[in-house]
């Protein structure tokens, strides 16, 4: 054996293409699954820039009156900033300065006022998307809430993406006792309604990003278990799995170095679902009031506060919110489609 | 004799992707007379199913059926007929056996539903009548007790009864072409006898016409009248059976007929394909025998009483047990072959996995170097793996799809610590790759890119990567044509000299194990029904299940016309 081992043909010898070149490969041809990779990776810039402050930096300023009208509406009635002004009061002043036990010092406080200089910057009429309540930038607010929801969203999916996968390798590969136990743990978090197993995690935790990815990875974890569990079941099986026992490669090298790889496609399009999901479940939190902290903002408190906004007919930041979430959403739920059909080997 | 369907010309081939077009079938021509039995031969690959399926148009999606190709069935241009016509032709006409019974039958039908509706659909028959029709079908087939059959369901059936019931719905409409697929490839050695012997008793009572596609030309020499053989997507040769096999004409005839192991003969080497295509149709055809390296002192390894016993529970408290191994004793000698012959649920799978301990056996011990292997502890186990390996049956699931080639081979040498440093592994994995005869950068590419032949090389060189004394051939062959067979047998018996292994070669195919093994084995129903050297128990088998299995080895065109 030794003598063989000496002649070493050309290692530099062209490589070939890979699973995942080739899956790629694949993808390409979708013309559907390269726009929204596309739009999703605008997305995820927009996300990056938000969070090194390059844009929305100052989502908190208050640029313009209250509820501005969006640009391209820009000559539509605004009662709700007039208002301001009309808390002025008018005509002339009543002299009360008999009653008044302050009136001698009126005119001290009003000299001692004129030296202090207040600037009020100037605000604007109209915003690109229209104002908020306070006469914040919705097309900021949105931005940075891209940056919340998604990250938020992402992370959690990974969290639950990552306990449902050593959960159901552990359930699917082991069975027997392991398997029977997990399936327990496994119907006892599918037994309670989703909402109030959130509701209960938020409850015992408090409020804050951190809590929100917690709570949404720790209940959401149940779906990919029960597909990996059963991709790990069918798995076990193989002759590849065999083999690899046959050469004494380890349980756990057999779990995640051989079995897992094969079952990738399984975890990556449930990963994106799950992102997509969790998106809408943070939505909902916040909406709720169990989300994100207050001094943040989210697409879920957006559609919070708009519920009010609505009924004095501010559509702006609902459209706004919507408008985002819809195009992430969809673009990430068809890139989803595009990678499964791309990665799937049985399509090969 | 008139044709009763004419090819010719055909040419057929599969869209892959956007721009690939692949041709599978090169301008074929050929013809079945009426009445006569012609079988398309060739390897995986040639085209021959895909040139038979075209007459009844079961061709998958992307295929593209050249305008110019004619299929003439009584006249009219199959090719060209509407689909509605194409209907009532399939099924009634022209019917179709699959290779694979088991997943060519609606598991939620019952035979007699299943069978049924084929009469209802084409003859019209009532539901009485067509009952009354399918019974005397399943008799004709050789199906006992045909009445109470009629509700059973495929999974209650054995594989040969299944593919019985197959050809009841084939010949249901007293067909004029029967087109069989491979129908006895998935089946054991007796059954496949049975099957060809009912094949041809129907045709010739029913006086129609049999396409029998096999890859194996051992089994059509007894059936057929002309023979097509087909390689790349053209016929190499196709005549009369007696021409074929007496005289045949093409290079790659000769050569298939030749790389058959024959059960009269034990050469060094058994010929190849290669030999005969390069050498202009005159190979150099090894006769001298190979001689089996003589026992030594001790055998290498010694089962006694091996024994697996599964459990199944049977109702609340009710436990059966079903032995799949029961008492097996043998003893392998270093640089020997034993082989292990019988049919499926034999339990001669069980053995091998007994021995890797890929099975855990409830009772026996298997000395190996005076260490029971049995009861060593997983860890301890370890040291052995690597003197013991396996070859699965299928090259296409035995390797994990998701490592390259390079991965595949280094990775029992990184378990078990072989080699100083990744580079001296990888290394080492590159010449064991050129030393099973794959290309030099076969290291860095994927299972999917190889052939079946290939890749039984990828896993014969990842069991070499450890250097056993052992190794385990659970059926290694029988996935792959005959001819890439050759090529892996005469690799196998090549590894055996250069490294003095011994091989314990299970497979049921009679021939093969005749020419590997030095001893054998044969097994039936988990019991080990008769050993000896592979010479005596062909020459003069004791157990009346040994005769029954040589009996039903396909013997080619000679023996059965002589």
């Amino acid at each position: 054996m030794a003598a063989i081992a000496q002649d070493v043909p050309g290692a530099a010898a062209e490589r070939s293409q890979g699973v995942w070149a080739a899956a790629w490969a694949r993808l390409k041809q979708d013309r559907v699954g390269v726009a929204c990779l596309g739009l999703v990776v605008a997305f995820m810039a927009l996300i990056l820039m938000s969070a090194a402050g390059l844009v929305a930096g100052g989502w908190q300023i208050e640029k313009g009156v209250p509820y501005a009208n969006p640009s391209f509406l820009g000559d539509a009635p605004n009662v709700e900033a007039q208002a301001v002004d009309l808390a002025a009061p008018k005509g002339p002043p009543v002299d009360i300065s008999d009653i008044d036990p302050l009136a001698p010092r009126y005119e001290e406080w009003n000299r001692r006022a004129a030296e202090i200089q207040v600037s009020s910057p100037p605000r604007a009429e109209t915003l690109p998307f229209g104002g908020d309540r306070w006469g914040r930038d919705v097309l900021e607010k949105s931005v940075k809430g891209a940056q919340i929801s998604i990250f938020v969203g992402v992370f959690a999916a990974v969290l639950a993406t990552f306990i449902g996968t050593v959960l159901g390798a552990v359930g699917g590969y082991f069975g027997g006792r392991a398997g029977d136990l997990l399936e327990w743990v496994y119907n006892v978090f599918t037994a309670i309604p989703g909402i109030l197993l959130i509701f209960a995690f938020a409850a015992v935790v408090g409020r804050g990003i951190d809590t929100v990815i917690l709570i949404l990875g720790l209940t959401g974890w149940t779906g990919i278990y029960r597909l990996v569990r059963a991709e790990y079941i069918k798995h076990a099986s193989r002759e590849y799995v065999r083999a690899a026992q046959a050469i004494g490669a380890s349980h756990a090298s057999r779990m995640f170095v051989h079995i897992l790889p094969n079952i990738s496609h399984v975890v990556l399009v449930q990963l994106s679902l799950l992102v997509v999901g969790f998106i809408k479940a943070e939505v909902i939190l916040s909406f709720l009031g169990l989300g994100v902290p207050i001094e943040m903002v989210s697409w879920g408190t957006m559609l919070a506060e708009a519920q009010t906004e609505l009924v004095i007919g501010k559509w702006w930041q609902l459209a706004a919110a919507t408008l985002f979430m819809a195009v992430f959403l969809t673009a990430f739920s068809l890139l989803t489609d595009a990678l499964r059909d791309a990665l799937d080997p049985k399509l090969r | 004799m008139t044709n009763l369907v004419s090819v010719r010309d055909l040419r057929v081939s599969f869209r892959l992707g956007k721009h690939k077009v692949v041709e599978a079938v090169r301008g074929v021509s050929f013809a079945v007379p009426e009445n006569a039995t012609v079988a398309l031969v060739g390897e995986s690959g040639s085209g021959k199913s895909v040139s038979a399926m075209s007459i009844v148009r079961l061709l998958p999606d992307n295929a593209i059926v050249d305008p110019a190709s004619r299929i003439e069935f009584e006249g009219a241009n199959l090719l060209g007929a509407p689909i509605e016509q194409l209907r009532r032709i399939r099924g009634k006409d022209i019917s179709v056996v699959f290779q694979e019974p088991m997943s060519s039958l609606n598991p939620v039908f019952s035979v007699g539903t299943q069978i049924s509706e084929v009469l209802r659909l084409h003859l019209n028959l009532s539901a009485k009548q067509a009952t009354e029709r399918v019974v005397e079908l399943l008799t004709e087939v050789g199906i006992p007790e045909p009445k109470a059959r009629l509700d059973s369901y495929p999974h209650e059936l054995s594989g040969g009864q299944q593919q019985r019931v197959m050809i009841a719905m084939a010949i249901a409409c007293e067909p004029k072409l029967l087109i069989a697929d491979e129908p006895t490839t998935a089946l054991d050695v007796t059954v496949q006898r049975q099957i060809l012997e009912l094949i041809a008793r129907l045709q010739d009572k029913h006086r129609m016409s049999v396409l029998f596609i096999s890859h194996d030309l051992g089994v059509v020499g007894e059936i057929a009248d002309r023979v097509v053989v087909m390689r790349d997507g053209t016929v190499r040769e196709s005549g009369a059976v007696e021409a074929i096999f007496s005289e045949p004409r093409d290079a790659y005839t000769r050569a298939l007929l030749a790389c058959r192991p024959r059960l009269d003969a034990k050469p060094k080497r058994l010929p190849v394909i290669d030999d005969f295509m390069a050498g202009g149709g005159a190979p150099i055809v090894v006769t001298e025998n190979r001689v089996a390296r003589p026992h030594e002192e001790k055998p290498l390894i010694e089962a006694k009483g091996l024994s697996k016993i599964y459990r199944l529970k049977t109702g609340l408290f009710a436990r059966k047990s079903i032995a799949a191994v029961q008492e097996a004793s043998f003893a392998l000698w270093r640089g020997r072959t034993l082989g292990v012959v019988g049919e499926s649920g034999s339990g001669k799978t069980t053995i091998g996995m007994l021995l890797m301990r890929l099975v855990e056996a409830s009772t026996g011990e298997v000395m190996f170097d005076g260490t029971d292997l049995l009861r060593l502890s997983d860890a301890q186990m370890m040291a052995y793996r690597r003197r013991i390996q396996i070859i699965f049956q299928n090259p296409y699931s035995s390797l994990n799809p998701r490592f390259t080639v390079g991965q595949i081979l280094t990775e029992p040498m990184k378990i078990h610590r072989i080699g100083a440093s990744d580079d001296e592994r990888f290394g080492r994995a590159a010449a064991l790759a050129k030393r099973v005869g794959l290309a030099a950068d076969s290291i860095h590419k994927y299972p999917h890119e190889f052939s079946g032949g290939q890749r039984q090389r990828i896993a014969i060189a990842r069991c070499l990567s450890m250097q056993p004394e052992v190794l385990i051939c659970d059926e290694s062959v029988s996935a792959l044509d005959v001819s890439v067979q050759a090529t892996v047998l005469n690799l196998l018996l090549d590894l055996q000299d250069e490294f003095g292994m011994s091989y314990l070669f299970i497979s049921h195919d009679l021939a093969v194990v005749k020419y590997m093994a030095d001893d054998m084995l044969v097994m039936h129903n988990g019991e080990i029904v008769e050993r000896g050297s592979a010479e005596a128990i062909y020459e003069s088998p004791q157990h009346e299940y040994t005769r029954k299995l040589l009996r039903s080895i396909p013997t080619g065109y000679r023996q059965a016309h002589s």
